[in-house]
């Protein structure tokens, strides 16, 4: 895979004459101040990444094609060292007609907090702990704009499993997640064609999406399994049919968001919503910072010990936008488990720094984390981290 | 009886004023509904913009954009404004839908997350890009979006400037009012007085260099925007402008946000 993408690089490094190059360069450090819940796990740790573009147009701007790869440097952590073919694309625009081949990253939803219609690529886990880092999913995707709304219809040949942190990495789950021994539901494999299909459509304030999809399910289940006499957890991808809806509603200075999803698979069917606002105090103060409250309930019907993070939980965000020369954002999120009252605090923070650099921190602190929850395993791991990347 | 006199003069004049006042507001009206008209039928124009933000010590930082606006009957402009700088930025793009005293319709493309977010326009105050421009400012200049009142007119450099006061009429504006000068002959706007929610005067734009397109349509090289209660100033250079390019209403969808380069 490494060596794929560096050819790939060099191979378009090569076509710069007809190519833009942009990217970033990224320095991370985190440090963990509680010392670590399980085995080799380090308390600090400082990895690189690289994430060059490469974008161009022929055909008077009716084909285009992009190429994004990540890559990062772990030392620690050899899971976590890793590339990924971010988008390798082709794009043709014809009249209300758009066809995406190759590789690409997309984003559907419009909830904060979670994000549940957003099925289409595989979480990129070794990456955030939020699930919005992804691996490029290969697709041949046709959108189709018609007057009554958008379309979308998505083939999706050859699956991308999770990656998951290795022994070392911090947070991760108690037993490591052995991913070279993944198992499918399917006796395709990891060569099941998944489909998918979204209608959109904006009505004045109101913008709406339905979506469907039918395939791999992007989520495993994390089995108990051994390997070489350890224990370890085994992902098993199952198949899965889902429908989901968002839809978002602008009034006043509120905005109003509900993702629902009803799934359904061998091992449990599911429905799970998340609903909420954002209530915008715009220029605070008398000046020209605004100040974003959100609040986000979510709900997910699934058994126990099927579920994730978000069972039953509310969470409380505050969005600070300075509006200044620097780009300064505050994002502080809040999540409390309803029945559990397990309670989980970030902030995410960023400021540009001269006119190339971005600095970005992170504070995560896991608190009061009850033993039947999920987070259990990351009672010990709040972190801080800090990211410098350089822009080109 | 000086005083009765008096008073019935002060009557006369209170009365007089009044109704120039009256010819005042339609007066204004007719300067911006000739300014309207005679913009009318641009079509559509693209255009890069380099935008340099000053501090109070002086200190500078630049950003590029790119701008593509298409004319829409009716109804307010759309305009698509593309980030190349600062390089953290690059990629992102916002589309908007200007309407007249309703809220703009606006999203941004955020590359970082390949995601396309609906955003609220309600503030108009808000500062566009950290500049001293704010959003109200950049939008398209709606006939009904203000109130007005002609001033008087004055010579303004090689032109005579009709000088007109506008009140916003659209909520969230951070103005109480705004004068503008504006030339009699093309109506150029080429200095606008902004003052604040405590009528104390907040900004100045001066406009200049102006360059005729197609024959008729004029625009401005430099737009540079002074606010003097910070300190800060903002310099827009426009750049490479052309118009009937042939956009149309396909170039300025939200979904198509993702394909923009």
């Amino acid at each position: 895979m490494r060596r794929l993408v560096v050819g790939l690089g060099l191979l378009l490094i090569s076509f710069n004459g007809f190519a833009e190059f942009s990217g970033n360069v990224a320095i991370e450090a985190i440090t963990f101040p509680e010392p670590a819940k399980f085995e080799n796990q380090f308390d600090r740790n400082l990895t690189m990444s690289f994430q060059p573009k490469w974008d161009g147009e022929w055909n008077d701007g009716d084909d285009l094609w992009s190429a994004e790869l990540f890559m990062r440097a772990d030392n620690k952590d050899s899971q976590r060292e890793h590339a990924d073919i971010r988008e390798l694309l082709w794009l043709h625009l014809d009249g209300d007609n758009e066809w995406r081949v190759g590789v690409n990253t997309m984003f559907w939803g419009v909830t904060e907090s979670q994000h549940l219609v957003d099925v289409i690529n595989q979480i990129d886990g070794v990456e955030g702990i939020d699930g919005e880092d992804k691996l490029g999913q290969p697709m041949i995707h046709l959108k189709r704009y018609q007057d009554w709304g958008v379309l979308d219809f998505l083939v999706l040949p050859g699956f991308r499993e999770r990656t998951f942190r290795g022994e070392e990495g911090r947070p991760r789950l108690p037993l490591v997640v052995d991913t070279d021994q993944a198992e499918y539901e399917s006796s395709a494999g990891q060569q099941h064609i998944d489909y998918a299909l979204r209608f959109s459509q904006t009505y004045n304030d109101l913008d709406l999406g339905v979506s469907w999809f039918d395939g791999t399910s992007r989520e495993p289940l994390l089995l108990p399994g051994d390997s070489d006499g350890e224990p370890v957890l085994i992902p098993f991808y199952e198949q899965m049919t889902q429908i989901g809806v968002d839809a978002q509603l602008l009034y006043l200075d509120w905005i109003w968001r509900l993702e629902l999803i009803h799934r359904e698979a061998n091992s449990s069917d599911r429905d799970a919503f998340v609903v909420g606002f954002e209530y915008t105090f715009f220029g605070v103060f008398d000046s020209l910072s605004d100040i974003g409250a959100i609040a986000e309930f979510s709900h997910d019907n699934r058994p126990e010990e099927l579920r994730d993070v978000f069972d039953r939980d509310l969470f409380l965000g505050a969005r600070f936008a300075l509006n200044d020369a620097q780009s300064t954002e505050v994002l502080a999120g809040f999540l409390v488990d309803v029945d559990k009252y397990s309670r989980s605090f970030r902030i995410e923070a960023s400021r540009r720094v001269g006119q190339s650099w971005k600095a970005t921190l992170e504070l995560q602190t896991f608190a009061h984390i009850d033993p039947e929850d999920s987070l259990v395993a990351f009672e010990d791991d709040d972190y801080v981290l800090v990211d410098l990347a350089y822009f080109f | 009886m000086p005083d009765l006199k008096t008073a019935a003069l002060l009557l006369l004049m209170t009365l007089s004023l009044s109704a120039h006042s009256q010819d005042g507001e339609q007066r204004g009206l007719e300067i911006a509904l000739a300014a309207k008209a005679y913009d009318h039928g641009f079509t559509d124009f693209t255009a890069n913009m380099i935008m340099t933000l000053k501090n109070k010590a002086g200190k500078t930082s630049t950003r590029l954009i790119r701008i593509r606006t298409l004319e829409v009957e009716g109804d307010g402009d759309k305009t698509l404004s593309i980030f190349d700088e600062p390089a953290d930025v690059k990629g992102t793009a916002m589309l908007t839908y200007t309407h007249g005293l309703k809220p703009d319709d606006q999203w941004l493309y955020l590359p970082a997350l390949k995601r396309v977010k609906r955003i609220s326009s309600r503030n108009k105050s808000g500062p566009f890009m950290g500049s001293t421009f704010a959003f109200e400012d950049l939008g398209s200049q709606e006939v009904e979006k203000y109130s007005y009142n002609y001033l008087r007119d004055e010579p303004c450099g090689d032109w005579t400037c009709h000088v007109v006061e506008r009140f916003p009429a659209y909520e969230h504006s951070g103005y109480t009012r705004q004068v503008v000068w504006i030339d009699s002959e093309a109506y150029r706007i080429v200095r606008a007085e902004y003052f604040d929610r405590k009528k104390a005067l907040l900004k100045t734009l001066i406009a200049g260099d102006f360059e005729q397109f197609l024959g008729h349509y004029w625009r401005p090289a430099s737009m540079n925007m002074e606010n003097h209660q910070t300190g800060k100033s903002t310099l827009l250079e426009w750049t490479d402008y052309q118009f009937k390019t042939g956009l149309s209403e396909r170039d300025f969808r939200s979904q198509s946000l993702k394909r923009i380069k």
